[in-house]
This record gives C-alpha cells, sequence and structure tokens, in this order.
C-alpha cells in the first residue's frame, strides 16, 4: 500500500542502521511513547537492529492500558443496565475490570456493540430513540477530534438519548510525569507522530527546554522509527534538545487548528488517573459546562466507584518504562491474552501483548 | 489506539452538513468524515483514524526521508583516503 510498503524497505532500513551505528558514541535511552511504535519496534525487531549502545524504552502511549479500573467498572455497570445500548472501540471489551469485563457483559445479554468509529453510535442513537446508547470515550489527542465532533453531531440532533463515557489522556502531562520519575532513565522521546498531527509540537517545546531533553515526533513504519531514533541520537550526541519532525508527511508544527478548536469547544482540561501510574494532574480531557448534559456518568450515577488493582500486575511499572513484560512473573502464564491480569496483555498496541505475540519464545 | 491508516481520497460529498469523502485502503472503501481536513481533494492521501482524516499527507514531505538518507550518508561515510601517488598514475584500482 502506498505510504506505508516503501517505509517497510529492508535496504533503506539497513542504510539507516548504519548511519546510526556511526553516529553513536556512548549508551543513550529512548523511550518511544506510543504503544503503536512499540508494536512496530516489537514485530520488526529494530530494537535487535540497533547497536548495543542504544536501549529503546517502550511508553505509556496506549490509552486502552492507562484507563483506570475504576472507569473499566463504571462502563461495566452502565453496560449492564436494561434498556442501554452499550457502543466501544473492540480494544475495550476485554480490558479486566475488577470483577469482569465488558466482553462478560455481553455474553451474559448486555447490549455491549463494537463500534468502528464514534459517529456509528451517534448514528445508533439517532436510530434507537427508545433505547438509551452510551459510547466509551476513550483515548489520546489523535481520537479526541473524532469524539468530540459525536457529542457535537449529537447537539445538533438534539439527541437526549445519548451520552459518552469520557477518559481521555493527553501525552504532555504524561512525558513530565516520566522525566519527574526519580528512577527515569530517558534521554530522548520519539513522539507520537498522530497525536502531534493534531496537537502540533508547540506543548513540546516547553518540555524540551525545562528537561533539555530531545524530543523527535516520529511515524510507525520501521524506516519512520529508525529515522526518528538517528535524528534523536544526533541531538543526544550533540547535546543539543529540540523539538523536531520525522513524521513531516502528517504532522505540521500547528498541528490540525480544525480538529484543536473542536477538542477546546467539547473538552476542558482535568486531572485524570492513570491505570498503575497514579493521578497525573492536568493530564486528562472531561465534557466541558455546554456538553454537561451528554456525560454517563452523572446520569447513571457512577461517580463514586473506587477499586483495587490486582497486586500481581506489574502494568504501571511497564508501562513508564521501569521493567520489561517478560519481567513479570505471571507473564504468558497466568496473564495471557485470553486471561489478562492488566490491560497492557489485551490492547493490540499494549506492550505485554506485543511480547506475547512476537518474543514469547525468545531466549534471554 | 492511534492508529492511523493512509488511504487516497476517490470521492466527496457532504451528509448532514458535515464534509465527507470516500477513501480506498488498498482496495477496501470506507466512508470517512472530512471536517477536519477540507482541503482534501479526489486523488490526495489522508491518515484516516476512528472514520475521520486526521491529516492530508504531504507528497512532496513524503520524499523527505529518503533525501535525509543520502544527505546523513554523505555526511557521517569517511572520505575516501586521498588517492597515493595520483601521479603516478596507479591511483583509481579498487
Amino acid at each position: 500500500m502506498k505510504f506505508i510498503s516503501e517505509y517497510r524497505d529492508a535496504d533503506g532500513a539497513r542504510r539507516l542502521v548504519d548511519v546510526i551505528r556511526r553516529q553513536v558514541t556512548r549508551p543513550w535511552s529512548i523511550m518511544e511513547v506510543c504503544g503503536g511504535q512499540t508494536h512496530a519496534i516489537v514485530r520488526f525487531g529494530l530494537d535487535e537492529l540497533l547497536p548495543h549502545e542504544v536501549t529503546l524504552i517502550h511508553g505509556p502511549g496506549c490509552p486502552v492500558c492507562v484507563t483506570p479500573i475504576e472507569i473499566l467498572d463504571a462502563a461495566i455497570a452502565i453496560a449492564s443496565r436494561p434498556g442501554v445500548m452499550f457502543c466501544s472501540f473492540g480494544d475495550m471489551l476485554r480490558v479486566p475490570g475488577s470483577q469482569q469485563d465488558l466482553l462478560q457483559v455481553k455474553s451474559e445479554g448486555g447490549d455491549v456493540r463494537i463500534v468502528y468509529s464514534p459517529m456509528d453510535a451517534v448514528t445508533l442513537a439517532h436510530e434507537h430513540p427508545d433505547r438509551e446508547v452510551v459510547f466509551f470515550a476513550i483515548g489520546f489527542e489523535t481520537t479526541a477530534p473524532a469524539n468530540a465532533m459525536a457529542v457535537v453531531q449529537a447537539a445538533r440532533l438534539d439527541l437526549k438519548n445519548f451520552s459518552v463515557l469520557v477518559s481521555h489522556v493527553l501525552v504532555p502531562p504524561a512525558l513530565r510525569a516520566v522525566l519527574d520519575a526519580p528512577n527515569c532513565r530517558v534521554q530522548g522521546f520519539l513522539a507520537p507522530g498522530h497525536v502531534c498531527a493534531i496537537m502540533g509540537t508547540e506543548e513540546y517545546r516547553p518540555i524540551v527546554e525545562q528537561y533539555h531533553v530531545p524530543i523527535v515526533v516520529t511515524g510507525f513504519e520501521p524506516l519512520d522509527i529508525l529515522q526518528g531514533v538517528a535524528m534523536t541520537l544526533r541531538q543526544l550526541e550533540e547535546d543539543r534538545a529540540e523539538a523536531e519532525i520525522q513524521y513531516s508527511r502528517a504532522v505540521r508544527p500547528e498541528g490540525n487548528r480544525l480538529a484543536i478548536a473542536q477538542i477546546r469547544e467539547v473538552f476542558e482540561t482535568v486531572p485524570r488517573k492513570w491505570r498503575g501510574i497514579g493521578e497525573i494532574p492536568g493530564s486528562g480531557l472531561g465534557l466541558c459546562a455546554p456538553y454537561a448534559r451528554f456525560d454517563a456518568r452523572t446520569r447513571f450515577g457512577v461517580e463514586q466507584i473506587t477499586v483495587e488493582e490486582p497486586k500481581e500486575c506489574i502494568a504501571g511499572e511497564v508501562l513508564q518504562g521501569h521493567r520489561l513484560p517478560c519481567d513479570c512473573p505471571a507473564f504468558g502464564i497466568r496473564c495471557t491474552p485470553e486471561r489478562p491480569l492488566g490491560a497492557p496483555m489485551v490492547s493490540s498496541e499494549g506492550s505485554c501483548a506485543a511480547y506475547y505475540r512476537y518474543r514469547r519464545h525468545a531466549g534471554p | 489506539m492511534c492508529l492511523g491508516i493512509p488511504g487516497k481520497v476517490i470521492d466527496t460529498f457532504d451528509r448532514d452538513g458535515l464534509p465527507m469523502g470516500k477513501v480506498e485502503f488498498g482496495g477496501i472503501v470506507k466512508e470517512t468524515c472530512l471536517a477536519y481536513t477540507p482541503e482534501a481533494r479526489v486523488g490526495d492521501y489522508v491518515i484516516v483514524h476512528v472514520g475521520f482524516a486526521i491529516s492530508r499527507i504531504d507528497e512532496a514531505e513524503a520524499e523527505e526521508i529518503f533525501s535525509y538518507l543520502q544527505q546523513i550518508e554523505a555526511e557521517t561515510t569517511e572520505p575516501p583516503p586521498e588517492e597515493p601517488n595520483a601521479a603516478t598514475g596507479d591511483g583509481g584500482a579498487t
């Protein structure tokens, strides 16, 4: 496919790896933020091509993985009610809540539907005025404009039976949390390309300046990632810290102004708890007052749920790059995609799922 | 979750006041909302995420990675040793 195949060219990858080898003079640790990048790295074995001085640390960029267990329990409580049609991206259905997951709710007769787009949920609400249609609005900045449009469209159509369970998260506060951690090893970031296609690079500049850390907005194909690594290493070796764009075919420095305006119309910044990490100030989006009537939490009275996360799961440490999935004693034994302890094992972008799929049989 | 797939716009139309497009991904055609890329025309490539085009692909920038590679290879490759005794006429034999 155009704009995919040419960035998977083996010769180009070898040449980029040669460039990286010639550039590197000492050990460096670089975090790829997005789970999509983690999957490409593990799937194509990019980390194994790199010289031993370069360590890639897998970051927290998987919204399914960081959605807190309380919100899963709220989703399960809402989806279990009669008269509710609960719509979600497919990734969320197997993510364990404290007692069960959405797939179990569905198997017990709950009307849980997988949708491709949030607009599909709006259409369902329009077609089924007798049902309460709830959309599970999760995601990073990439997904926020789509979810915002669904709310605006529901308002335009004056739908009384549509609401959203919002658990949006934002990348820059998460990068600050990673950098502020006492045992942080990260010296540079491959920033998530599609988040920055929406938001641009402006909000990354203060992080670059404050922490003197290079941030290179990077795409998702093997050549993109290797070029992102080469650009980050060059900054590190030259003791520079700048926000650069590798993924320039899709990302402009100013981002997508129409999408940003739509996010600001519907959402406001709120504190958000990240699964396994804890609350990060200003790291989430919630509905702003003019759209508060679409908030499923208040509509169904599920604001007060608090639960403990499973003790054995080390998802929090994996998401912050402190440990690898295969460091977990439960990995592949008591935690598998069929019976997960934590979300990174089920999400299509979770680190644990990537290691289970591509590295399960690898030797030490 | 932030998966975005590049596809080619093969038709544009309007629905409920929203600019829409038919976008082809290697033979599969999906209806896609173009509200955030109203500049996209038939024949353009866009990155599609959950039914929305989030960016129009800049085709000139898409080639940038290959010129970067040539440029950085030229910069980081050691220049070939100077030809010894060019005057003797045995230079150039490699």
